[in-house]
């Protein structure tokens, strides 16, 4: 066990934990930040997406000893009353059906229209390949995310 | 003493038993049960001194406040389907509620109270459209009345809207003024009060959004695992890799080493069979959190006896399966003489197609929070999709009462059938017991792929007969898969009534000598109900097959199916059927198979998708239509050749007649997933057993599509129609898997005889 300093949704915080915990499990476990769901534990769903420094990342397959000194936003973290622009594009299209990646399909958006305002579908199709949506919304995340750039 | 489970049924895979038809003894029943708990004719919750909060409770399904909070109760399991939304707007549109102000509330698991809770089998809006309209209105008339009386006024000068009463001369009263005055009202008949004329209708018949939009854009939606409890534990359990295994022994030392685990526990399966509701034997590690659970359990020490099944192949199984196809089989149905039509044989086409083990794969895995008190009751959180069922298992395993048991339901991160089965939901209830503490049980993704029930692989042979003048005479349809019910009966070795009900003996077409078979295979593993079941493997057989006779006659496969139907008939296969039509578990006579709304979808996907302008222009587009869920379904796919050579999947038409469409934008949302879910069935996915062991351990493995492989236009055309709400969250997939398998063989010039087929 040891401590560590996280930077999450501009708060600090700091956790006793295993060094080896993903920090998926702080998130969920130690830090009751639910909306970051576990899909497979091995970076191949997506559901965990999370933006650390800018990046869409993993957060199943990161460990909490490499979040110190960074940067994480959580879907908890992206708005105070769920007003982001991709999150009003996802309630614009009605996205969801089961609803549970799509906190982590809303972070990959994010972090695509923070770093390419105006994505054509193939750069959309390539940010996005990491996500699985087993209920299959892809078409609507799609239209979603072109209207959210668009905004 | 064994606890009585009055409503603990034998399951039965075809959901026979578990469909109620709404009738007026079942809704009489609902809503004398509606004043849950209160004298009956007594309408209200509760009443206190003025100017405290007054509760309207007309029934189980409706609260209305004096402060004009306006609750309804969603009583069916949310998985994606939108139920949680549709059901309730049925109610708030016969109330006139101000849909933006209602309030929806889960319900818990209690059959008693709201009836049949199983959201399984497509159908909920089926079941409930009538007694949601019902529920509506025998309130909005209770409030129409009570303001009537006040004004003085006829009632039938008054209307809702917004939740208030309005007058014709333009006065207007809210529903929460009105409950004080309700409390002396006697209830109406619900089966006599009038239901809205359609088109007045604000909500049914529209785009609705759904009712947890907002709180899923902003992850506050909760799901199984999203629950805490104070001193809540985590647990990972390590299961027999082998369907029927047993532990030998183990050793916990390494793994109660680890910081945070606190115990480890052993849980015992059912053996052989492996039962629908009863965990897999294994070995459970307790810990503080789910990361030290996991570590623990990576470093048990477990000797199994693996049983019967841990030398099964899967791939030598099939052989097997596909061979016995070549031989007599037990005949199902039977019309004319096959023999005969063969002997007098212009040309035979004989195909076969194989189909393999598919998993759930839901988003969420299995998740179960359980709290065993020491009073001898218990208290779950469970993303399930039949509430009762998890309860009288719970129940069972801890020989407890089953009114003992709190079932509370969370959102499903996915369902397509696999969270109807409680057995995640019991390993909870025991390893809580054991830990005399509330404990979460969470699976991981290799738990999921390695230890779910199954859609069965499947084997079929079709021989298909044109006589000397180019007609089809004869279809002799062989199918062979390990039946569900064989998960919990061993002896069953034979496709039940029930799965051969779902697209393959009801085989509707005008073919006047017909012979279907099935062949016997047994399950060594957990088999189950996948989205649309067996009408997966049979639509993919039949709608294959029947655009290569096209092709064999040189016609068009659409003109070639729809003129092989009769024309507006009520098909009843009587007299051919060696067994029971089980028509998803209504009568013929309320839901006829209808050759004519058959017809129907097929005219109306061809002209939507410009059928022969796309076949003149040279795209590749495949047709198939088929019937499940008693809703009528036709789909155009078409697909090109990307630039690496990949096949993409510009677009997709699909006409569907289910009735009224009652939710329209959650139809499209349906059929939209249905042909990413029905994709993946034929691109990507496959189980493998090899020694009784699942071969695919994630999602890297067992692979799903996409979205750079996901269809990218999906049109749904839905026909308008005032025939009775049939279910849309199964109809989808089949179709779609054949019509993209035709689609391909235009593509490529090759016939997929064998799923998933990978480009």
């Amino acid at each position: 066990m040891a401590t560590f300093n996280l930077n999450i949704n501009g708060k600090s915080q700091s956790v006793d934990v295993d060094p080896n915990t993903p920090i998926l499990w702080v998130l969920r476990d130690q830090l009751d930040l639910v909306g970051t769901k576990y899909g497979c534990g091995i970076a191949q769903c997506g559901s965990c997406t999370v933006i650390m420094d800018g990046n869409a990342v993993r957060s199943c397959s990161i460990p909490v000893s490499a979040a110190e000194g960074t940067k994480i936003t959580t879907i908890e973290g992206l708005s105070e009353n769920g007003d982001h622009p991709v999150q009003k594009a996802w309630m614009e299209h009605d996205v969801p059906q089961c609803g549970y990646c799509q906190a982590g399909q809303i972070m990959s958006a994010v972090a695509l229209l923070e770093s390419n305002p105006n994505p054509s579908d193939t750069d959309i199709d390539n940010a996005m390949n990491g996500n699985i949506c087993r209920c299959g919304t892809y078409v609507r995340i799609k239209k979603a995310i072109k209207t959210a750039a668009k905004s | 003493m064994m606890p009585k489970f009055p409503f603990l049924k034998t399951k039965d895979p075809e959901n026979k038993s578990k469909v109620f038809v709404p009738s007026r003894r079942d809704f009489l029943k609902l809503s004398s049960l509606a004043t849950g708990g209160f004298i009956l004719g007594v309408n209200f919750q509760c009443s206190g001194p003025k100017g405290e909060l007054i509760t309207f409770a007309p029934n189980v399904f409706i609260t209305i406040d004096s402060d004009n909070l306006v609750t309804i109760i969603a009583h069916r399991s949310e998985m994606g389907t939108g139920i949680r939304t549709s059901l309730p707007m049925i109610v708030a549109d016969e109330l006139g509620a101000d849909w933006s102000k209602v309030k929806i509330v889960q319900a818990e698991g209690d059959e008693e109270k709201y009836g049949d809770q199983n959201t399984d089998g497509s159908y909920s809006v089926r079941m409930f459209y009538e007694p949601m309209r019902k529920a509506g209105a025998t309130a909005r008339h209770m409030l129409i009345t009570a303001a009537a009386a006040k004004w003085g006024i006829a009632a039938s000068e008054c209307h809702t809207e917004d939740a208030q009463v309005v007058s014709s001369g333009g006065k207007k009263i809210k529903f929460g003024d009105l409950v004080e005055q309700l409390k002396t009202m006697e209830m109406p008949d619900p089966e006599t009060v009038t239901l809205k004329d359609f088109s007045s209708y604000k909500l049914i018949g529209k785009d609705v959004a759904i009712y947890d939009a907002h709180d899923m854009a902003k992850g506050e939606a909760k799901f199984g695992a999203d629950i805490d409890l104070p001193g809540m534990q985590i647990a990972v359990i390590r299961r027999c890799p082998v369907v029927g295994g047993k532990v030998k022994s183990f050793n916990d030392e390494k793994a109660l080493a680890v910081p945070g685990v606190n115990r480890v526990v052993k849980i015992e399966g059912a053996g052989i069979p492996p039962g629908l509701d009863k965990p897999l034997e294994g070995v459970a590690v307790i810990a503080d959190n789910t990361w030290a659970a996991m570590k623990g359990r990576d470093v048990l020490e477990i000797e199994w006896d693996l049983g019967e099944n841990q030398n099964y192949s899967s791939a030598k199984q099939l052989e097997e399966m596909l061979k016995s196809t070549s031989g007599n089989g037990q005949v199902r149905r039977e019309r004319g003489n096959f023999n005969t039509a063969q002997q007098a044989s212009g040309q035979i086409i004989e195909r076969t197609y194989v189909a393999p083990f598919y998993a759930h794969a839901t988003m969420e895995p299995p998740a179960a929070i359980a709290h065993v008190h020491g009073d001898g009751t218990c208290e779950i959180w469970a993303p399930t999709q039949h509430p009762q069922w998890a309860r009288q298992a719970v129940a069972q395993a801890l020989e407890m009462d089953y009114q003992n048991v709190k079932m509370n339901i969370t959102l499903l991160g996915g369902g397509f059938g696999r969270k109807s089965k409680p057995d995640f939901v019991v390993e909870a209830a025991l390893l809580s017991k054991a830990a005399k503490a509330p404990v979460r049980v969470q699976w991981t993704r290799e738990d999921d792929l390695h230890h779910d029930f199954y859609h069965a692989q499947s084997a079929q042979r079709i021989r298909a007969v044109l006589d000397k003048n180019g007609n089809l005479s004869g279809w002799n349809h062989h199918t062979v898969f390990p039946a569900i019910g064989a998960t919990a009966n061993s002896a069953e070795i034979h496709p039940s009534d029930g799965e051969l009900g779902l697209g393959c003996i009801d085989f509707p077409y005008e073919v006047p000598n017909i012979r279907i078979e099935t062949h016997e295979s047994k399950a060594h593993t957990r088999i189950g109900w996948l989205r649309s079941v067996s009408n997966i493997h049979h639509s993919f057989a039949i709608n294959c097959m029947l655009d290569e006779i096209a092709e064999a006659k040189g016609v068009d496969p659409v003109d070639f199916v729809f003129n092989l139907l009769a024309e507006d008939k009520d098909l009843d296969f009587a007299g051919e059927l060696k067994g029971d039509f089980g028509n998803y578990g209504e009568p013929l006579d309320k839901f006829p198979w209808n050759t004519r709304r058959l017809r129907g979808v097929i005219e109306k996907v061809a002209q939507e998708a410009n059928w022969k302008k796309a076949l003149t222009d040279g795209k590749s587009v495949g047709f198939a239509v088929h019937k499940s869920f008693l809703t009528y379904v036709a789909c155009i796919v078409q697909v090109e050749k990307g630039s690496n050579g990949q096949i993409i999947i510009p677009e997709v038409h699909y006409a569907v007649d289910c009735g009224i469409g009652v939710n329209t934008d959650r139809i499209r949302s349906q059929f939209e997933g249905g042909a990413q879910f029905a994709t993946s069935l034929v691109m990507t996915s496959a189980i493998t057993f090899e020694n009784g062991r699942v071969q695919q351990n994630n999602f890297d493995g067992y692979q799903v599509i996409r979205m750079p492989q996901s269809p990218k236009k999906i049109h749904v055309h839905i026909v308008d129609s005032m025939e009775k709400p049939t279910g849309v969250g199964e109809p989808p997939v089949p179709p779609f898997i054949p019509a993209l398998c035709n689609a391909i063989y235009k593509l490529t010039g090759e016939r997929i005889y064998q799923l998933p087929f990978k480009s």
